[in-house]
Protein backbone atom coordinates (compact mmCIF):
# COMPACT_ATOMS: atom_id res chain seq x y z
CA UNK A 1 0.00 0.00 0.00
CA UNK A 2 2.66 2.32 0.61
CA UNK A 3 4.74 1.52 -2.50
CA UNK A 4 1.49 2.36 -4.27
CA UNK A 5 1.42 5.80 -2.38
CA UNK A 6 5.29 5.99 -2.83
CA UNK A 7 4.81 5.12 -6.22
CA UNK A 8 2.05 7.72 -6.77
CA UNK A 9 3.83 11.00 -5.13
CA UNK A 10 6.77 9.53 -7.00
CA UNK A 11 4.88 10.41 -10.31
CA UNK A 12 3.02 13.11 -9.07
CA UNK A 13 6.19 14.74 -8.62
CA UNK A 14 7.77 13.92 -11.62
CA UNK A 15 4.76 15.62 -13.39
CA UNK A 16 5.65 18.38 -11.61
CA UNK A 17 9.30 18.81 -12.48
CA UNK A 18 8.63 18.13 -15.59
CA UNK A 19 5.98 21.20 -15.65
CA UNK A 20 8.42 23.66 -13.58
CA UNK A 21 11.42 22.13 -17.00
CA UNK A 22 8.58 22.96 -19.99
CA UNK A 23 8.19 26.62 -18.27
CA UNK A 24 11.53 27.06 -18.14
CA UNK A 25 12.35 26.10 -21.36
CA UNK A 26 9.34 27.53 -23.22
CA UNK A 27 11.19 30.87 -24.61
CA UNK A 28 9.78 33.77 -23.67
CA UNK A 29 9.62 37.31 -26.32
CA UNK A 30 12.34 39.77 -24.93
CA UNK A 31 11.12 42.73 -23.63
CA UNK A 32 11.18 45.88 -25.41
CA UNK A 33 12.83 44.69 -28.50
CA UNK A 34 10.97 45.54 -31.79
CA UNK A 35 11.83 44.21 -35.60
CA UNK A 36 10.89 47.01 -38.35
CA UNK A 37 11.60 46.64 -42.12
CA UNK A 38 12.93 42.44 -41.65
CA UNK A 39 13.31 41.52 -45.75
CA UNK A 40 15.51 39.08 -47.35
CA UNK A 41 17.05 39.44 -50.98
CA UNK A 42 15.93 36.16 -52.67
CA UNK A 43 18.64 34.68 -55.02
CA UNK A 44 18.34 31.89 -57.66
CA UNK A 45 19.60 28.57 -57.88
CA UNK A 46 19.24 27.70 -53.94
CA UNK A 47 22.25 30.61 -53.38
CA UNK A 48 22.49 31.36 -49.79
CA UNK A 49 20.25 34.45 -49.39
CA UNK A 50 21.04 37.65 -46.98
CA UNK A 51 18.15 38.87 -44.44
CA UNK A 52 17.89 42.19 -43.24
CA UNK A 53 16.30 44.10 -40.59
CA UNK A 54 16.47 46.93 -37.82
CA UNK A 55 16.34 45.79 -34.07
CA UNK A 56 15.02 48.34 -32.11
CA UNK A 57 15.55 48.15 -28.28
CA UNK A 58 13.23 50.39 -26.17
CA UNK A 59 14.45 49.12 -22.85
CA UNK A 60 16.93 50.58 -20.01
CA UNK A 61 19.80 47.36 -20.99
CA UNK A 62 21.41 46.47 -23.80
CA UNK A 63 20.05 43.02 -25.51
CA UNK A 64 22.51 40.93 -26.83
CA UNK A 65 21.70 38.78 -30.08
CA UNK A 66 23.03 36.04 -30.71
CA UNK A 67 21.96 34.30 -33.33
CA UNK A 68 18.96 32.79 -35.39
CA UNK A 69 17.16 30.09 -36.97
CA UNK A 70 14.56 29.37 -39.65
CA UNK A 71 12.46 25.93 -40.63
CA UNK A 72 13.08 27.59 -44.03
CA UNK A 73 16.84 27.24 -43.79
CA UNK A 74 19.19 24.89 -43.02
CA UNK A 75 21.42 26.73 -41.65
CA UNK A 76 21.26 30.86 -40.35
CA UNK A 77 24.53 32.29 -39.05
CA UNK A 78 25.29 36.01 -38.16
CA UNK A 79 27.23 37.59 -40.71
CA UNK A 80 29.03 40.98 -40.89
CA UNK A 81 30.76 41.88 -44.49
CA UNK A 82 33.65 44.10 -44.11
CA UNK A 83 35.37 46.25 -46.67
CA UNK A 84 38.68 46.66 -46.15
CA UNK A 85 41.72 47.95 -48.39
CA UNK A 86 39.49 47.36 -50.92
CA UNK A 87 39.11 43.43 -50.57
CA UNK A 88 35.10 42.76 -49.52
CA UNK A 89 35.25 39.84 -47.00
CA UNK A 90 32.47 38.18 -44.77
CA UNK A 91 33.22 36.60 -41.27
CA UNK A 92 30.47 35.33 -38.78
CA UNK A 93 29.84 36.90 -35.49
CA UNK A 94 28.53 35.66 -32.22
CA UNK A 95 26.88 38.40 -30.86
CA UNK A 96 25.83 41.80 -31.77
CA UNK A 97 24.19 44.15 -28.93
CA UNK A 98 21.75 46.49 -29.48
CA UNK A 99 22.09 49.22 -27.69
CA UNK A 100 19.87 51.01 -24.86
CA UNK A 101 17.49 52.91 -26.13
CA UNK A 102 19.02 52.80 -29.55
CA UNK A 103 18.82 50.19 -32.76
CA UNK A 104 20.89 48.14 -34.59
CA UNK A 105 20.35 47.90 -38.74
CA UNK A 106 21.16 44.46 -40.09
CA UNK A 107 21.73 46.31 -43.91
CA UNK A 108 23.41 45.56 -47.28
CA UNK A 109 27.30 45.81 -47.08
CA UNK A 110 27.62 45.23 -43.31
CA UNK A 111 25.53 42.97 -40.83
CA UNK A 112 23.24 40.33 -42.34
CA UNK A 113 21.54 36.85 -41.67
CA UNK A 114 23.34 34.23 -44.32
CA UNK A 115 20.35 32.14 -44.57
CA UNK A 116 21.40 28.79 -46.11
CA UNK A 117 20.51 25.52 -47.92
CA UNK A 118 16.63 26.37 -48.41
CA UNK A 119 14.99 23.01 -46.99
CA UNK A 120 11.98 24.21 -49.57
CA UNK A 121 11.78 26.86 -52.57
CA UNK A 122 11.54 30.16 -51.30
CA UNK A 123 10.24 33.02 -53.82
CA UNK A 124 9.82 36.97 -53.99
CA UNK A 125 6.63 37.24 -52.55
CA UNK A 126 6.83 34.80 -49.51
CA UNK A 127 7.17 35.74 -45.89
CA UNK A 128 9.95 33.33 -44.34
CA UNK A 129 9.52 33.69 -40.42
CA UNK A 130 13.36 34.06 -38.68
CA UNK A 131 13.59 33.28 -34.79
CA UNK A 132 15.94 35.81 -33.06
CA UNK A 133 17.71 34.59 -30.20
CA UNK A 134 19.06 36.99 -27.32
CA UNK A 135 21.60 36.23 -24.38
CA UNK A 136 19.26 36.06 -22.18
CA UNK A 137 17.30 33.13 -23.39
CA UNK A 138 14.27 35.37 -24.89
CA UNK A 139 13.10 34.68 -28.04
CA UNK A 140 11.54 36.49 -30.77
CA UNK A 141 9.75 35.42 -34.66
CA UNK A 142 10.21 37.66 -36.82
CA UNK A 143 8.68 37.72 -40.65
CA UNK A 144 10.93 38.92 -43.20
CA UNK A 145 9.72 39.55 -46.41
CA UNK A 146 11.39 38.05 -49.99
CA UNK A 147 12.43 41.07 -52.06
CA UNK A 148 13.54 40.13 -55.49
CA UNK A 149 17.43 39.72 -55.67
CA UNK A 150 17.27 43.51 -57.29
CA UNK A 151 15.41 45.05 -54.75
CA UNK A 152 16.49 48.48 -53.44
CA UNK A 153 14.31 48.95 -50.47
CA UNK A 154 14.93 52.32 -48.59
CA UNK A 155 13.77 50.73 -45.09
CA UNK B 1 28.91 105.75 -73.51
CA UNK B 2 31.26 103.01 -73.65
CA UNK B 3 31.19 100.51 -70.99
CA UNK B 4 35.12 100.42 -69.38
CA UNK B 5 36.44 97.39 -68.58
CA UNK B 6 39.52 96.90 -66.43
CA UNK B 7 42.17 94.58 -67.43
CA UNK B 8 41.76 92.56 -64.09
CA UNK B 9 38.49 91.57 -65.64
CA UNK B 10 39.60 90.66 -68.94
CA UNK B 11 42.54 88.45 -67.35
CA UNK B 12 39.64 86.87 -65.31
CA UNK B 13 37.27 86.11 -68.45
CA UNK B 14 40.70 84.42 -70.10
CA UNK B 15 41.08 82.68 -67.55
CA UNK B 16 37.63 81.36 -67.16
CA UNK B 17 37.75 80.67 -71.12
CA UNK B 18 41.22 78.25 -70.58
CA UNK B 19 39.36 76.85 -67.94
CA UNK B 20 36.46 75.46 -69.85
CA UNK B 21 38.63 74.67 -72.68
CA UNK B 22 40.47 72.55 -70.27
CA UNK B 23 37.34 70.67 -69.20
CA UNK B 24 35.84 70.06 -71.92
CA UNK B 25 38.80 68.57 -72.85
CA UNK B 26 39.11 66.73 -69.53
CA UNK B 27 35.55 65.85 -68.17
CA UNK B 28 35.35 66.39 -64.22
CA UNK B 29 35.11 62.96 -63.34
CA UNK B 30 33.97 62.04 -60.48
CA UNK B 31 35.02 58.69 -60.29
CA UNK B 32 39.31 57.63 -59.98
CA UNK B 33 40.82 58.47 -63.74
CA UNK B 34 43.04 55.84 -64.07
CA UNK B 35 43.55 56.28 -67.88
CA UNK B 36 47.06 55.25 -68.31
CA UNK B 37 47.89 53.30 -65.20
CA UNK B 38 45.56 50.02 -66.39
CA UNK B 39 46.37 47.89 -69.16
CA UNK B 40 43.40 47.78 -72.14
CA UNK B 41 40.22 44.80 -71.62
CA UNK B 42 42.09 41.47 -72.48
CA UNK B 43 40.31 38.08 -71.85
CA UNK B 44 38.76 35.06 -73.04
CA UNK B 45 36.09 33.54 -71.06
CA UNK B 46 32.85 32.02 -71.51
CA UNK B 47 29.62 33.78 -70.98
CA UNK B 48 26.81 32.53 -69.01
CA UNK B 49 25.14 30.81 -71.94
CA UNK B 50 28.10 28.90 -72.13
CA UNK B 51 29.40 30.54 -75.45
CA UNK B 52 33.29 31.80 -75.67
CA UNK B 53 33.79 35.63 -75.72
CA UNK B 54 36.61 37.97 -75.83
CA UNK B 55 37.15 41.61 -74.95
CA UNK B 56 36.58 42.12 -78.64
CA UNK B 57 32.86 40.72 -78.00
CA UNK B 58 32.34 44.02 -75.82
CA UNK B 59 33.81 46.42 -78.11
CA UNK B 60 31.70 49.29 -78.96
CA UNK B 61 30.35 49.04 -75.52
CA UNK B 62 31.11 51.28 -72.49
CA UNK B 63 32.26 47.99 -69.89
CA UNK B 64 32.05 47.54 -66.57
CA UNK B 65 34.18 44.65 -64.78
CA UNK B 66 33.31 42.97 -61.52
CA UNK B 67 35.01 40.23 -60.06
CA UNK B 68 32.36 38.33 -57.51
CA UNK B 69 30.81 35.08 -56.77
CA UNK B 70 27.19 34.17 -57.04
CA UNK B 71 27.31 32.58 -53.17
CA UNK B 72 28.16 35.94 -51.80
CA UNK B 73 24.89 36.69 -50.60
CA UNK B 74 25.85 40.60 -49.46
CA UNK B 75 27.91 42.66 -50.84
CA UNK B 76 27.74 41.31 -54.55
CA UNK B 77 24.02 41.47 -54.92
CA UNK B 78 24.55 45.44 -53.46
CA UNK B 79 27.11 45.97 -56.11
CA UNK B 80 24.78 44.76 -59.00
CA UNK B 81 21.38 46.95 -57.11
CA UNK B 82 23.78 49.79 -57.95
CA UNK B 83 24.82 49.31 -61.23
CA UNK B 84 21.64 47.82 -62.11
CA UNK B 85 19.76 51.39 -60.57
CA UNK B 86 22.35 53.05 -62.68
CA UNK B 87 21.57 51.28 -66.24
CA UNK B 88 17.56 52.01 -65.35
CA UNK B 89 18.26 55.78 -64.73
CA UNK B 90 20.47 56.00 -68.16
CA UNK B 91 17.04 54.98 -70.37
CA UNK B 92 18.06 53.88 -73.45
CA UNK B 93 21.49 55.20 -73.32
CA UNK B 94 21.92 51.79 -71.32
CA UNK B 95 21.87 49.61 -74.25
CA UNK B 96 25.28 50.82 -74.59
CA UNK B 97 26.85 49.90 -71.43
CA UNK B 98 27.71 45.52 -70.52
CA UNK B 99 28.63 44.82 -67.06
CA UNK B 100 31.01 41.80 -66.79
CA UNK B 101 30.43 40.32 -63.85
CA UNK B 102 33.98 37.49 -63.66
CA UNK B 103 33.09 34.63 -60.94
CA UNK B 104 36.70 34.12 -59.06
CA UNK B 105 34.66 30.88 -57.67
CA UNK B 106 34.51 29.02 -61.36
CA UNK B 107 34.00 25.82 -59.65
CA UNK B 108 30.81 26.40 -57.84
CA UNK B 109 29.68 28.96 -60.62
CA UNK B 110 28.80 26.59 -63.36
CA UNK B 111 27.13 28.28 -66.20
CA UNK B 112 23.44 27.65 -65.41
CA UNK B 113 23.99 28.99 -61.95
CA UNK B 114 25.85 32.03 -63.05
CA UNK B 115 22.82 32.62 -65.83
CA UNK B 116 20.24 32.60 -63.38
CA UNK B 117 22.35 35.02 -60.82
CA UNK B 118 23.25 37.92 -63.22
CA UNK B 119 19.68 37.97 -65.22
CA UNK B 120 17.96 38.48 -61.65
CA UNK B 121 19.92 41.48 -61.33
CA UNK B 122 19.63 42.99 -64.73
CA UNK B 123 19.80 41.82 -68.70
CA UNK B 124 22.62 43.92 -69.04
CA UNK B 125 24.60 42.44 -66.57
CA UNK B 126 27.14 39.58 -68.23
CA UNK B 127 28.29 36.41 -66.33
CA UNK B 128 31.80 35.53 -67.29
CA UNK B 129 33.79 32.52 -66.40
CA UNK B 130 36.91 30.37 -67.62
CA UNK B 131 39.75 28.39 -66.22
CA UNK B 132 41.09 28.96 -63.14
CA UNK B 133 44.52 30.13 -65.19
CA UNK B 134 42.63 32.87 -67.41
CA UNK B 135 40.60 34.10 -64.13
CA UNK B 136 43.82 34.59 -62.20
CA UNK B 137 45.51 36.09 -65.27
CA UNK B 138 42.37 38.92 -65.65
CA UNK B 139 42.28 39.18 -62.05
CA UNK B 140 45.94 40.07 -62.14
CA UNK B 141 46.31 42.15 -64.77
CA UNK B 142 43.75 44.45 -63.02
CA UNK B 143 45.50 44.00 -60.18
CA UNK B 144 42.26 42.46 -58.68
CA UNK B 145 42.72 39.84 -55.42
CA UNK B 146 40.45 36.74 -54.62
CA UNK B 147 41.04 33.78 -52.15
CA UNK B 148 38.85 31.30 -50.78
CA UNK B 149 38.59 31.19 -47.29
CA UNK B 150 38.83 27.85 -45.53
CA UNK B 151 35.19 26.09 -45.52
CA UNK B 152 33.17 27.57 -42.44
CA UNK B 153 30.61 24.78 -41.68
CA UNK B 154 30.15 20.71 -41.91
CA UNK B 155 28.09 21.08 -45.37
CA UNK B 156 31.61 22.47 -46.95
CA UNK B 157 30.11 26.40 -47.81
CA UNK B 158 32.91 29.01 -47.98
CA UNK B 159 33.48 32.63 -48.46
CA UNK B 160 35.71 34.13 -50.92
CA UNK B 161 37.63 37.41 -50.04
CA UNK B 162 37.76 39.27 -52.98
CA UNK B 163 38.66 42.97 -54.42
CA UNK B 164 35.58 45.32 -54.52
CA UNK B 165 36.52 47.69 -57.64
CA UNK B 166 34.67 48.19 -60.59
CA UNK B 167 36.83 48.81 -63.47
CA UNK B 168 35.19 51.19 -66.28
CA UNK B 169 36.27 50.85 -69.80
CA UNK B 170 35.55 53.06 -72.64
CA UNK B 171 33.92 51.78 -76.19
CA UNK B 172 37.52 50.94 -77.18
CA UNK B 173 38.51 48.82 -74.58
CA UNK B 174 40.97 51.68 -72.85
CA UNK B 175 40.78 51.31 -68.79
CA UNK B 176 39.16 54.46 -67.96
CA UNK B 177 37.88 55.05 -64.54
CA UNK B 178 37.69 52.85 -61.03
CA UNK B 179 34.77 53.00 -59.00
CA UNK B 180 34.09 50.83 -55.39
CA UNK B 181 30.99 49.85 -53.39
CA UNK B 182 30.73 52.93 -51.95
CA UNK B 183 30.91 55.12 -54.84
CA UNK B 184 27.05 56.79 -55.25
CA UNK B 185 25.08 55.51 -58.06
CA UNK B 186 25.08 59.69 -59.19
CA UNK B 187 29.14 59.83 -59.67
CA UNK B 188 28.81 56.14 -61.22
CA UNK B 189 25.57 57.87 -63.87
CA UNK B 190 27.60 61.43 -64.16
CA UNK B 191 31.03 59.16 -65.64
CA UNK B 192 28.89 56.84 -67.33
CA UNK B 193 26.66 59.04 -69.40
CA UNK B 194 29.73 60.83 -70.08
CA UNK B 195 31.91 57.85 -71.70
CA UNK B 196 28.76 56.27 -73.94
CA UNK B 197 28.28 60.01 -75.06
CA UNK B 198 32.43 59.41 -76.66
CA UNK B 199 32.50 58.13 -79.49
Amino acid sequence: MSFVLHKRLCATACACLLAITAVGAAPSAPANIRVEHAWIRWLPANLPAAGYATIINDGDGVQRLTGARSADYASAMLHHSRLAQGDSTMEMVDHLDIPAHGSVKLAPGGYHLMLSHATHPVKPGDKVPVTLRFADGTTLQVNFSVLPANAAPSG
Amino acid sequence: MPLRRSPIRWLFAAAAVVLLAACAAHPQWQLDDVQGHLPDLEFGMTNDLGQPVTASTYRGKVVLLYFGYTNCPDVCPLTLVHLHTVLQKMGKAADDVRVLFVTVDPVRDTVPVLHQYVTAFDPRIVGLTGTQDAIAQLAKRYRAFYKPETPKDKAGDYDVTHSSAIYVFDRDGHARLLATPGSSNDEILHDLDILVGQS
